[in-house]
């Protein structure tokens, strides 16, 4: 081992950026502690994370409800969740809550964040406040909220819009209007988070860059796209991928405002997990559709660390 | 402007240009306000609304029109929530359990974070390795199997409060968020003390620790908040309403009773639940999004 670490060119930033330098004495103390340090974290994500997704692997090939001594069944549960016409009407609704979620929620934080982006506007802290808001309360207290609100009985919104001639109706007993409400709320519930993160992105476009297409005379939207859309390129990767991780994980607006309805129109994959391995004690069958969970959320967790690399090498 | 035009006519223009640049200027001044005075409204609105209603009388929230203020202001929902559900005891597990699970994985994190970006030991970079492929699993795809481990040790029914924070009490998230922050430090801090005769333990808690403070408040706000909102973890790790926190327990008034919503003793629990949480964030808020602007950024 005579491998000079501080010149060693760091291929995936987050595994090697910052290997320290070995100097003897401090090396060994340091092999001691390295282990040790870590120890508790390793235990408790090795209990809690790894060894359960081994398991849920297994339990997937079985026929298991958390009754019984569980039958080796092979593919069944996996071939069942392409035939099942509920299993395939909630991914089919992960799928569509993630098209309509994803390209609003990085609309309008984007928009958001470059209306804020001023140092001098005056009210900035006032308006950031309030437009984070939603983020810092839970999901399941802003559902209520919602569900009074859209109340076709009761609610503000039904209210004001019949006093312009709209007639709005139950829009959450809707099969067409359900799904896109509940995802609505999820986009009014995390924009601020986002929008935070791109005022991050924002202050690092270089001023210089604006002046310089300023003298080409550029305008505002030439502006926004040849400089500003580009400068956020890293900020966005990152944006997308977490959204569309928060989109597969959609439940806690579902349950508390349409409870899966009407007729599984808003049944997602984790409200589905949730009736199916914990109401229905369909164990088997629930971790089988755990596994497309965890799946489609490590593909996209692994083409945001491609991505990073990709844009990292460009960047050198 | 051509080059024909006179001195006159081309300052005339410039007037002019000046003018209408102002004009521009203060309309999309106008729309910048006016754009974020609609966002703001829509995202307070629902808090608003819950503030209100949990005020208002009963027979004024079932009815139609619905108002916005209080005809007469009454504390009935808040007693009938006490009356209906065990909203102290309830309130004190959401307190247990996100503190709980801030403290412990403060602790994990850190000390794990602290080995990971300063430390040079056998295995390191195969354990972040694996420790990124842990990150991308969702807790959502877990909850089958780590409920069955739960059970079968015994926890779930006799020790919920146990069962709910011991998977939670180190998160690979938690540890790449801290490293960030501890990567960032100049190396001969630490070295310079190492030098001193001060242990990797002194190292961390007196010099590492101190400077990411940023990092450590930004963590502990993340795990309390998300802790203390979630819904799904504790529905499934608690059955009986004395074991559920707040937020899980308030789901059972919706639609528990088959007839009508009772938004109003609904609200008082949303009010109720909300509490906390806005008075750590009228305090904190800046440096909440200061912290979170920081570990975006990076990605």
């Amino acid at each position: 081992m005579v491998r000079d670490r501080s010149v060693y060119k760091p291929r995936r930033s987050l595994v090697t950026s910052d290997t320290p330098r070995k100097s003897g004495a401090l090396t060994r103390s340091q092999r001691r502690y390295g282990w040790l340090f870590c120890a508790g974290a390793v235990i408790i994500i090795g209990a809690f994370v790894f060894y359960p997704a081994l398991s849920a692997l297994y339990t997937s090939f079985t026929d298991a409800t958390g009754f019984n001594i569980p039958q080796w069944v092979g593919l069944k549960n996996y071939q069942d969740l392409f035939t099942n016409p509920d299993v395939l009407r909630a991914l089919l609704n992960t799928a569509i809550y993630t098209v309509i979620y994803v390209p609003i929620l990085i609309a309008v934080s984007l928009g958001v964040a470059v209306l804020l982006n001023r140092e001098d506007l005056p009210l900035r802290g006032f308006f950031r406040s309030a437009i984070f808001l939603p983020f810092v309360l839970s999901m399941a207290v802003a559902s209520m909220a919602w569900k009074f609100i859209l109340d076709p009985n009761l609610g503000f919104l039904p209210f004001w819009l019949s006093k312009i001639g709209i007639h709005m109706g139950d829009v959450l007993g809707s099969s067409i209007w359900a799904l896109p409400t509940v995802t609505l709320v999820g986009v009014w519930k995390n924009f601020g988070y986002f929008m935070v993160i791109f005022l991050a992105g924002l202050q690092g476009v270089s001023h210089e860059l604006y002046e310089a297409a300023e003298l080409d005379g550029a305008g505002p939207w030439r502006k926004f796209t040849s400089v500003t859309l580009p400068g956020l390129r890293s900020t966005t990767t990152y944006i997308v991928i977490m959204s569309l991780i928060q989109a597969f994980q959609a439940f806690d607006q579902i349950y508390v405002m349409t409870s899966g309805g009407p007729d599984h129109m808003t049944e997602t994959m984790v409200y589905r997990i949730y009736t199916e391995g914990f109401r229905n004690f369909h164990v088997g069958a629930a971790s089988a559709l755990s596994y497309v969970l965890l799946l489609i959320t490590f593909a996209a967790g692994l083409i945001q660390l491609w991505l990073n690399n990709k844009h990292e090498k460009e960047d050198m | 402007m051509s080059s024909a035009s006179t001195s006159t006519s081309t300052s005339v223009g410039r007037v002019r240009r000046r003018t209408s640049r102002t004009v521009s200027t203060i309309l999309s001044k106008v729309g910048v306000y006016a754009a974020l005075i609609v966002t703001s409204l829509i995202t307070v609105f629902p808090f608003f609304v819950c503030l209100m209603t949990s005020f208002a009388p009963q027979a004024q929230v079932n009815a139609w029109p619905p108002k916005l203020i209080p005809t007469s202001w009454t504390l009935d929902n808040y007693f009938q929530l006490f009356h209906r559900l065990p909203i102290g005891r309830q309130f004190l597990n959401s307190v247990i359990f996100a503190t709980g699970v801030m403290v412990f994985s403060l602790i994990f994190d850190s000390l794990a974070a602290y080995a990971l970006s300063r430390l040079d030991f056998k295995g390191r970079n195969v354990l972040l390795v694996v420790l990124i492929t842990g990150m991308m699993v969702p807790y959502q795809a877990l909850l089958i199997p780590v409920y069955k481990m739960l059970a079968s040790a015994g926890l779930i029914g006799n020790m919920n409060m146990l069962a709910m924070i011991l998977p939670r009490m180190a998160d690979v998230a938690g540890i790449f968020l801290l490293r960030q922050f501890f990567v960032s430090l100049p190396r001969d801090l630490d070295n310079a003390a190492r030098l001193d005769g001060a242990g990797e333990f002194r190292v961390f808690w007196s010099i590492v620790l101190p400077n990411a403070k940023q990092g450590i408040f930004t963590l502990a706000l993340f795990n309390f908040m998300n802790n203390w909102n979630d819904l799904l973890w504790p529905l499934i790790m608690t059955s009986k309403s004395n074991d559920r926190t707040l937020i899980a327990g308030l789901s059972l008034l919706n639609g528990s009773q088959g007839g009508a919503i009772p938004y109003g003793i609904m609200m008082a629990g949303a009010v109720i639940s909300a509490i906390p949480l806005v008075i750590i964030f009228a305090f904190v808020q800046r440096q909440f999004v200061e912290g979170i602007a920081m570990t975006g950024m990076k990605g």
